[in-house]
């Protein structure tokens, strides 16, 4: 029996008709071999209420070939649950944590079947933030440490909760959902294009062009108009414009959490320049209302072209003497390498993704395993990976990225003669009806993956996000194992998650 | 070493902008708004039925920058109703005054409902608790910039503060989760009296795109004075600065 479909990141929106509902035992035979191979991970996981019940979908990716599989199941889990796929493949944990919360599915052998955000609309309303069950140790020797929900700078919350002997951490676990807003519920709430692609930019406010290029790519799937090819080069400059101005951010946070003053400030001017030249072009420093559906309201003109060309010449020239000197300094190279070790392997099981995945040698970049628009034509994209899997190969990953980023844009915006306008955004596009469409975009974080199902009249009846975050926040807390407690800002930095993101 | 640390100062030179006050955004930044009557009231309609958060009424034409994302979209719909200039100072201090009505020239900022005891205690150092609830870390990254390198409020002596017990008051963020509102309170009561709450971004404000979601509490906001509300999304750093200096200063 065949189990899956099999389709790409270019092709069109899928119609439900010809997934395969399979039988689930043979499909967790099938996965349960298949994920051994680690061109293999899950992008997305999830269920949904039809009349008979719900209905899983799951969407693998092949990364070797650019395939991508989708199949699904209609069990009767109350009578017998499902076998979990966590036990043996933990990629697989959020996914079953997020479906057991909504609906109580129950997982056999699921060992860390917890609360994942603790959506508003979960299934057991006893369970709530207060009453997270967190992993503790006995012992004389030990102590554990509560940090959050509220952190002490100016960033989003998340309660931390560390076990330690002495300064040393044995296990940190993370609990979130603070941030949950029920994003995918608004994305229903109304049917109304625009309302959906700013509600994308707010997934993850610093992922606004990555999140809102996930929904046009989506929608533009699931429509029968064609896209301007300009269209596809001029996302791709936004998106390496917010991968440059995350980056750099981030290189300056990493440099505040070891006291280096110097660094810290050079980044917050680069990256000042960065969003600013996004803010030129579209009016907003994050690049919200860049990406719209069908067309841009923000179309590039020469004059723009040339003031991109020309800051993003000089924050990689000034980038580049900061890298420089960073490699030579000891002091950095001593609190940052070997630190927050994660290494491949784990990183594989975990099912990590983006360039904290890449900087553990696991090659997973959708620009180049799945790519889609200018990525797909005109860009052959080289990922670059790191071996050592630590703080600093962490951010090596970020001093390489901005160059290439910068000199994607540069190389692109040499030849680009842009014609001044671009077809307007279409917000009232009408949609295939009965498919399912997913995208996948490579945001400066990782792999965003979207998935609509459309009813019999082309509207969306069910929308699901991914953050990359979904998937790497377990990096975290695998990094910091056995290191001393001091050293955990540098390793959340190095990882920089969202809570919004995966908290939806 | 010590070279390519001399090479970075001298290609950085100088960062901060001298004066914060007399800076001009790029033409495209989307700032306050200028309405205007048509007899036609199609395009009107149009934008109000189009706008994802509801921030525009057509009987009289007004737009609420409480509202609003300023994601730009009306303005294309009724160029002649609604234009965007990159007015950037949008601070109010009472939450109606956030709604714009047609003709109306400029941001209101009423100094009278400012409490005296604002600027005789916080006039030389205001210190801030930051509270995300549900924020969507663009505007988290706004604030965090308002003390870097360029905007260097700092220098006025207003910084953001880890413990509520050294805190003058608290900025908000993000429509208020419910999973966040229990600790939000906690935090706004450990903060010593007295104090401001500075509610910023159109989300805090308002809701924003999560008004109606059921996953949102905004009970915080019915219970406790707002001395400051900055639309925005995200606010931009310097109408944070801005506001927060207008609300310090001693000038009535
Ligand atoms: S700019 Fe503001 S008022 Fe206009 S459509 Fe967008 S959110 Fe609505």
């Amino acid at each position: 029996m065949k189990l899956y479909h099999i389709t790409n990141n270019t092709a069109a929106a899928v119609a439900i008709a010809d997934i395969p509902v399979v039988d689930y035992v043979e499909l967790y035979n099938d996965l349960k071999e298949r994920m051994k191979d680690g061109n293999y991970h899950v992008a997305h996981y999830f269920a949904t209420e039809i009349s008979e019940g719900l209905k899983f979908y799951i969407i693998l990716l092949n990364d070797a070939n650019g395939e991508v599989l989708i199949s699904s199941f209609v069990p009767d889990y109350y009578a017998e649950g499902l076998a979990s796929l966590t036990a043996l493949h933990p990629q697989f944990h959020p996914f079953e944590r997020e479906i057991h919360e909504l609906y109580g599915v129950p997982f056999d052998s699921h060992p860390w079947l917890k609360p994942l955000r603790f959506s508003h609309d979960r299934r057991n309303k006893n369970s709530s933030m207060d009453t997270y069950p967190f992993y503790t140790i006995e012992g004389d020797e030990l102590h554990e440490v509560n940090v959050g929900p509220i952190h002490a700078g100016i960033i989003e919350p998340g309660a931390f909760r560390f076990i330690c002997s002495g300064e040393q951490v044995l296990h940190l676990e993370i609990a979130l959902g603070y941030q949950h807003r029920g994003v995918e519920g608004e994305m229903l709430r109304e049917n109304n294009s625009l309302r959906r692609v700013v509600i994308s930019e707010s997934v993850a406010g610093d992922t606004a062009v990555g999140h809102a290029t996930a929904y046009a790519e989506l929608i533009e799937k699931l429509g029968d108009k064609r896209v301007d090819e300009d269209l596809y080069l001029e996302r791709m400059i936004g998106l390496e414009l917010e991968r440059m101005a995350m980056h750099i951010a981030d290189t300056g946070a990493l440099a505040t959490d070891i006291g280096f003053q110097l660094y810290q400030v050079a980044c917050e001017a680069l990256r000042t320049v960065t969003i600013n030249t996004t803010q030129a072009w579209c009016g907003n420093r994050f690049g919200k209302s860049l990406i719209r559906p069908f067309g841009t309201n923000h179309p590039l003109t020469a004059a723009k072209c040339e003031l991109i060309r020309k800051n993003v010449a000089d924050v990689r020239r000034r980038y580049a003497e900061l890298r420089r000197d960073m490699l030579e300094d000891p002091t950095l190279l001593a609190r940052f390498e070997q630190c927050g070790l994660v290494p491949h392997v784990e990183m594989q099981r975990i099912g990590g993704v983006g360039q904290a995945a890449r900087a553990s040698a696991l090659c997973r970049d959708i620009r180049k395993s799945h790519p889609s628009g200018y990525y797909a034509t005109k860009l052959s994209h080289e990922p670059i990976t790191k071996q050592d899997g630590d703080v600093m190969s962490r951010l090596m990953m970020r001093l390489d990225e901005v160059w290439q980023s910068a000199d994607y844009i540069l190389r692109t915006l040499e030849s680009y003669q842009p014609k001044g306008e671009l077809s307007a955004p279409d917000y009232f596009a009408p949609l295939h009806a009965d498919s399912l469409s997913f995208s996948l975009v490579e945001g400066w974080r990782g792999e965003i993956c979207h998935v609509a199902l459309t009813d019999d009249k082309g509207q969306i009846a069910k929308y699901k996000i991914k953050d990359p975050s979904l998937h790497n926040w377990l990096g975290l807390a695998i990094a910091v194992r056995s290191e001393g407690i001091s050293d955990f800002p540098i390793n959340n930095k190095s990882f920089n998650l969202s809570y919004c993101g995966h908290d939806l | 070493m010590i070279f390519g640390k001399a090479k970075i100062l001298r290609s950085h030179g100088w960062q901060y902008i001298p004066d914060l006050y007399s800076v001009t955004l790029t033409e495209e930044f989307r700032g306050f708004p200028l309405l205007s009557d048509t007899e036609d009231k199609s395009d009107i309609e149009r934008a109000a039925a189009i706008c994802p958060t509801k921030a525009i009424t057509t009987e009289p034409l007004t737009l609420d920058m409480g509202r609003c994302l300023f994601c730009g979209e009306c303005a294309k719909c009724a160029p002649r109703n609604i234009r965007f200039t990159n007015e950037h100072r949008l601070a109010a201090t009472r939450r109606e005054d956030l709604v714009v009505k047609v003709g109306d020239p400029a941001p209101k900022f009423d100094m009278s409902v400012v409490r005296p005891e604002i600027s005789k205690y916080f006039g030389r150092a205001l210190q801030l608790r930051e509270v995300s609830a549900g924020g969507d870390a663009s505007i988290e990254m706004e604030l965090g910039a308002t003390g870097n390198v360029n905007f260097d409020f700092g220098r006025y002596g207003v910084g953001f503060t880890a413990s509520p017990r050294h805190a003058d008051g608290l900025v908000l963020t993000g429509p208020i989760s419910q999973n966040m509102a229990e600790a939000l309170d906690i935090c706004y009561n450990s903060i010593a009296e007295p104090k401001v709450l500075i509610v910023c971004g159109s989300e805090a404000i308002s809701g924003g795109l999560y008004a109606d979601s059921p996953a949102v509490d905004r009970s915080f906001l019915d219970k406790y004075h707002v001395d400051l509300w900055l639309p925005g999304a995200p606010t931009h750093p310097l109408c944070f600065i801005e506001g927060v200096t207008k609300l310090r200063s001693t000038k009535k």
